[in-house]
């Protein structure tokens, strides 16, 4: 069977400087994959070059088999990967069922015309967009549900922020999430919580997941295989336990011994 | 000095003041250069002959007075911190006040003396004998410079004396001010529309002969609005105390089980704003009926703008995508209007019906809509914003230019268009404005109906995720290209609206209706008013259009038209300064958060109490991990 994704030599080059580099990656259907890496391996790079923010300079991309490299961010989306951003994007001044109604964009199609005649087709389908909303931010608890569907999402503390950005991107409807730094800036209880919900994103919502993490207590709790980055190539992949004992990666996070250099 | 009596122990806890002297004198020299501006703009002078309260205080003198007035209370304002011990008011307020002021008198007393003795005449024209008569009160140079000292010190011990007041009475104080002078200088509008009413007694009562209210009219604007302003509060009290008494209920009953006791407030006051919007439109489609033409031109003036500004809210307030150059659609569907149906056009002239014209109208202004969409709109930010401004000049200069006059008569523009025959039962054309106020009243709420929908539908969410992350919302899965583009389609058809309309008005259509100018105020109608927000762009219309004048349209102040763009720019500054998301901002942007806080715990109490038999609601699926 194929991987659900598939990368191959895949390059991102910023004039002179190579933020990725010849790298080669695929992730299996219902897999969680970790990527980490030093600040600036080009882990954030990787998933601007998955969804299109960032066209990939050289190399394929192949989602289900179809190549996606010069797709439009959107037509990306469309066919089933979403992603979250590490410094939190919400739409600020729309509301919390808002943001989750409209990342359903793509997944809908009434026109602005039925809006305008208020059909019965678009009354149906906005009270599913609705619902549907409801039901994404209901799996994280009484949060971001009840009083709050209605507020803007400027007011959220800093954790339901990266809450409702996990939630956005649910509401896609990807086969494929990619997370970058969930649960950066949270604080232990929080994490562990938001631990838990990593894992019943896979086995409730059969989502495959590519995570971008720091933490990592997270990475070896969640992620059947980690994979490192540095300077935008694979220095290591594998379990956690052999990865974290692999003198390329302590080098690469630790730094050389001052003797061998 | 403040707070001398307090123990030096305590004294490093209570913040030390005492007046800053460099403060003072560059407050009190921004006051000085601010009034000798006015001075020099000539609005004194010219304002002087009409009377504001009538033998009390000219215009003239009102123009200038404010100013003190306005920096004696700034110059007292501070910002008290949270968790910080305020600085205790007391009379040292009211004298920095009174300093400030007292500069600023002098300043004008000092251009008084400079005008007396040079002749500045040739590049200031309003350097002239009147002024030196204006600021001296028609006496020797030296009483002027002594009477503005005092006016000016007066006046500015009056500002800063606000701060002494207890809040409700600085609010009434605010009130009635503002009540007295806006009754002074909406003469004519009311004058007009009690004549209309047939209560002609009211208007020779309170207003003078020769302008302006009596004493005896201000003391009864005064009163009346205290009376007003006290009722509603009151009103406001006892409605606060009655809600909060059913909300207790609804929680102690523990509430309906969707219905939150914050919904069921939510849903009563939405249903006062409704029926206070209905007898609103209610009022607006008989007040015609009791004005005159002048007033009636002005009504029709600003329902034009007012469904450009609608448009141009949604291309702006919704998607953000500011577009600079609004008035080319205006002009489109100005002049696609005019050559179909007048018989003077040089080209075409097929003498369409009005409303036939208008179903041509529709397409064409989509479709230019779409050709300056599609480049334009790959641009973001600043650079859209000027490249829209070019798109604006090159559609009139089209029009303007001799290449096109075959088509579309160049600079004599098209004359002789006739007006809109309604099914034969009514014509409307300049000559009737009450009815171009009608006709333009039902494309206004044509206007309000499309954005109203749209707004909570797919496009509108698209548009605003749009607006506030355009390229998050490209990788939610939104074709961000179609989206900006359908915005840019339906204002442009929105214009084009108030064009087609504009033309069947003023029966003849030239470039020079269609400049820079036009986009420029539109755009400010839609910022002042409040971004985003219908009642806020309807605001914003009748204060700029009703109250200023339009672009080439009179407004309320006709006495201050040479001044309006001065206005417009004064109170844009400050609005940004002050009140950046308009005077009746979009609610999602001003909401507070503390409210906001309890009503969610308000909620979480009524689902608890609903709802015990799940073991821990608060955190489903909670687990430590090994």
């Amino acid at each position: 069977m194929s991987p659900m994704l598939e990368i191959r030599n895949l390059s991102v080059v910023f004039g002179g400087l190579a933020a990725m580099d010849d790298l080669d990656f695929h992730v299996e259907e219902g897999e969680i994959v970790s990527v980490i890496g030093p600040n600036g391996a080009g882990k954030t790079t990787f998933f601007n070059a998955i969804t299109n923010l960032v066209p990939p300079t050289d190399g394929e991309i192949l989602f289900e088999g179809n190549s996606i490299v010069g797709l439009d961010p959107n037509q990306v989306t469309a066919l089933g990967i979403a992603r979250t951003f590490q410094n939190v994007r919400l739409f600020a001044q729309m509301t919390v069922l808002e943001n989750v109604m409209v990342a359903q964009h793509c997944r809908t199609k009434q026109t602005p015309i039925a809006a305008l005649l208020n059909t019965k087709a678009f009354r149906e389908e906005e009270a599913q967009i609705r619902a549907r909303g409801e039901e994404i931010l209901g799996f994280f608890g009484t949060r971001l549900i009840g009083y709050r569907l209605d507020q803007p999402a400027m007011v959220l503390s800093y954790a339901n922020r990266r809450r409702l950005e996990i939630a956005r991107a649910m509401a896609t409807s990807p086969r494929l999430l990619l997370l970058d730094e969930p649960v950066a800036g949270m604080n232990p209880m929080e994490t562990a919580e938001l631990t838990a919900l990593i894992g019943r994103l896979r086995s409730e919502w059969g989502f495959t997941i590519v995570i971008i993490e720091h933490d990592m207590d997270v990475v070896r709790d969640v992620s059947d295989r980690v994979v490192v980055l540095d300077h935008g190539e694979t220095i290591a992949q594998g379990s956690f336990d052999d990865v974290s004992s692999d003198p390329g990666v302590i080098e690469a996070y630790l730094g050389r011994p001052a003797e061998t250099s | 000095m403040t707070a001398t009596s307090v123990p030096a122990t305590a004294s490093s806890s209570e913040p030390q003041w005492s007046p800053d002297p460099r403060r003072l004198v560059s407050y009190g020299a921004i006051c000085a250069l601010t009034m000798v501006f006015i001075c020099l703009i000539g609005m004194p002078v010219k304002l002087d002959p009409r009377p504001l309260i009538d033998p009390i205080l000219s215009r003239g003198y009102a123009s200038l007075v404010w100013v003190p007035v306005v920096f004696g209370y700034s110059v007292t304002s501070f910002v008290v911190l949270e968790g910080m011990a305020a600085r205790r008011r007391g009379p040292s307020d009211v004298l920095e006040g009174a300093i400030v002021g007292a500069i600023g008198g002098l300043g004008v007393g000092i251009l008084g003396l400079l005008v007396d003795n040079f002749d500045l005449r040739d590049p200031l024209i309003n350097w002239s004998p009147q002024l030196v008569d204006f600021i001296t009160f028609g006496n020797s140079i030296g009483f002027g410079i002594v009477i503005w000292l005092v006016i000016g010190a007066l006046c500015g011990a009056a500002g800063a004396g606000l701060h002494l007041l207890p809040e409700t009475v600085r609010l009434y104080v605010a009130s009635v001010v503002l009540a007295v002078v806006g009754m002074s200088f909406l003469e004519t509008a009311a004058t007009d529309l009690l004549q209309g009413l047939k209560l002609e007694f009211i208007s020779d009562a309170i207003y003078a002969k020769q302008g302006g209210l009596t004493v005896r009219g201000a003391v009864i604007v005064a009163v009346l609005t205290v009376a007003g302003l006290a009722l509603g509060r009151f009103i406001r009290a006892n409605q606060q105390r009655a809600a909060a008494g059913r909300a207790e209920a609804d929680l102690a009953t523990g509430g309906g089980a969707s219905l939150t006791p914050v919904g069921g407030a939510m849903r009563r006051r939405s249903n006062r704003e409704l029926v206070l919007g209905g007898l609103g439109i209610v009022g607006l489609l008989l007040l015609p009926q009791f004005l005159g033409g002048i007033m009636n031109e002005l009504l029709a003036n600003v329902g034009l703008f007012l469904l450009l500004a609608l448009g141009l809210n949604i291309v702006v307030g919704l998607a953000g995508i500011l577009d600079l150059g609004y008035v080319a659609f205006f002009a489109v569907g100005g002049y696609t209007t005019a050559v179909l149906t007048s018989p003077n056009a040089p080209w075409l002239h097929p003498e369409l019906p009005w409303f036939v014209a208008l179903l041509i109208v529709i397409p064409i202004a989509a479709l230019v809509g779409l050709l300056i969409g599609a480049p334009v709109i790959r641009m973001r930010g600043d650079y859209l914003a000027i490249v829209t401004l070019g798109f604006g000049e090159i559609i009139r200069l089209l029009f303007l230019s001799d290449w096109l006059a075959p088509y579309f008569g160049g600079a004599q523009g098209i004359t002789n268009i006739p007006g809109v025959q309604i099914f034969g039962i009514a014509t409307v054309s300049g000559t009737d404005p009450k009815a171009v106020f009608y006709l333009v009243m039902g494309f206004c709420a044509l206007a309000i109906y499309v954005s109203w929908r749209l707004e909570r539908s797919r496009l509108g969410r698209a548009w605003m995720a749009i607006r506030e992350d355009e390229k998050v919302a490209e990788a939610m899965g939104i074709n961000t290209v179609n989206a900006k583009l359908a915005a840019f389609v339906t204002g442009a058809i929105l214009a084009s609206f108030s064009g087609a309309i504009f033309a069947a008005k003023v029966g003849s259509i030239f470039p020079n209706s269609f400049e820079i100018l036009v986009s420029v105020i539109i755009l400010v109608i839609v910022i002042v008013g409040g971004m985003g927000r219908i009642a806020g762009v309807a605001l914003g219309a009748v204060v700029l259009i009703g109250i200023l004048g339009g672009p080439s349209q009179p407004g309320l102040l006709q006495e201050l038209a040479e001044y309006k763009l001065l206005i417009y720019g004064a109170l844009l500054v400050w609005m940004m300064l002050k009140r950046p998301e308009g005077l009746l901002p979009n609610v999602r942007r001003s909401r507070e958060l503390h409210h906001e806080e309890l009503s969610q715990d308000a909620w979480l109490k009524a689902q608890e109490i609903e709802a015990a038999a799940p073991p821990d609601p608060e955190y489903p699926g909670w687990e430590t991990p090994a």
